[in-house]
């Protein structure tokens, strides 16, 4: 099963990447952009029927730092 | 009185020799080496010091991966029954992933990697690290990370200063630090986790040698006591 997870910050943590990559876009030429915020993606290969416990227990623990970030569970109903 | 301590090397540490030349300069007794597949740590330590690097690669995050290392487990429980830890820089970062210190170690606000030697204000010295310290003194430490931006939220910053925590705090603007943050303390006082390198000013060849001070803040602190 495949599952991906995204890693954002918090909002209200500030991102210097996002903001670097925004003043890129814009010295690129690039309109009209509101804000930048640059996360992760984590794809993982897991056993069928994988809990959702085990799989927050997994971000929660690693793969995402509660002090300054979020992160969301993708699925493979809505996996491609 | 023999001083008992142990610096534990990741795979992609740096600074590991460099803590243990301090401690055994100021201590007169070698430091131990310990590597983080080690479960166990040796009986009896006095002290513990976590050094600068990049453990794993900086994968997923700084610190991330040496905090779930094993010998990290074994660093826990001892400094949860008091052994005194410092972590220096990526140790720093190992020290919050492991829950020991409050906050996050962010990229620093300018994206660039910070390497000079910069003003610090020891903000504290009633404290093992920096009793040999006079409050408010300005000392010179070189910082060298990418990643030394303490993030930490309004109320965990207000409690951290209220309850004396903060131990140094940059003099000039270096990395987009929350309240200029540079080193802190655990509840108990016995955790300091900092980004400065106070290893790498012990003597004068080294353009300072304030950090001695403070290695010999903790062999002074432990051996008397």
């Amino acid at each position: 099963m495949k599952v991906r997870i995204h890693v954002s910050l918090k909002p209200g943590v500030l991102d210097p990447q996002g903001r670097a990559v925004h003043h890129a876009l814009e010295g690129m030429g690039f309109t009209g952009i509101e804000d930048v915020r640059v996360g992760r993606l984590i794809e993982l290969d897991v056993a069928e029927g994988t809990s959702d416990a085990d799989l927050d227990a997994m971000c929660r623990k690693l793969l995402a730092n509660m002090v300054i970030e979020n992160y969301r569970v993708e699925k493979p109903e809505t996996v491609q | 009185m023999s001083f008992r301590s142990a610096v534990v090397t990741f795979p992609g540490s740096n600074c590991d020799r460099d803590l243990a030349v301090a401690l055994e300069q100021v201590s007169g007794t070698a430091a131990l080496r310990v590597w983080h597949g080690d479960a166990e740590l040796p009986e009896g330590l006095d002290f513990i010091a976590l050094p600068g690097g990049f453990s794993y690669g900086d994968y997923l995050r700084s610190g991330a991966m040496a905090a779930r290392s094993p010998i990290m487990q074994a660093v826990v429980r001892a400094a949860e029954r008091g052994v005194p830890v410092l972590g220096v820089c990526n140790g720093f970062q190992v020290l919050t992933e492991a829950g020991l210190l409050p906050g996050a170690l962010m990229r620093n606000a300018g994206q660039t990697f910070v390497c000079r030697t910069v003003p610090l204000r020891v903000e504290t010295s009633q404290s093992l690290f920096t009793a040999g310290y006079e409050a408010g003194q300005i000392v010179r430490f070189p910082v060298a990370h990418h990643d030394g931006n303490y993030f930490a939220d309004e109320g965990t910053l207000d409690r951290l200063e209220s309850e004396g925590r903060v131990a140094f705090r940059y003099a000039d603007q270096v990395n987009g630090s929350r309240r200029d943050i540079a080193g802190v303390l655990n509840k108990a006082g016995n955790v300091l986790g900092m980004m400065p390198h106070p290893e790498r000013a012990i003597e004068s060849e080294h353009g300072s040698s304030d950090g001695r001070a403070l290695f010999e803040s903790v062999v002074r602190g432990l051996v008397e006591a």
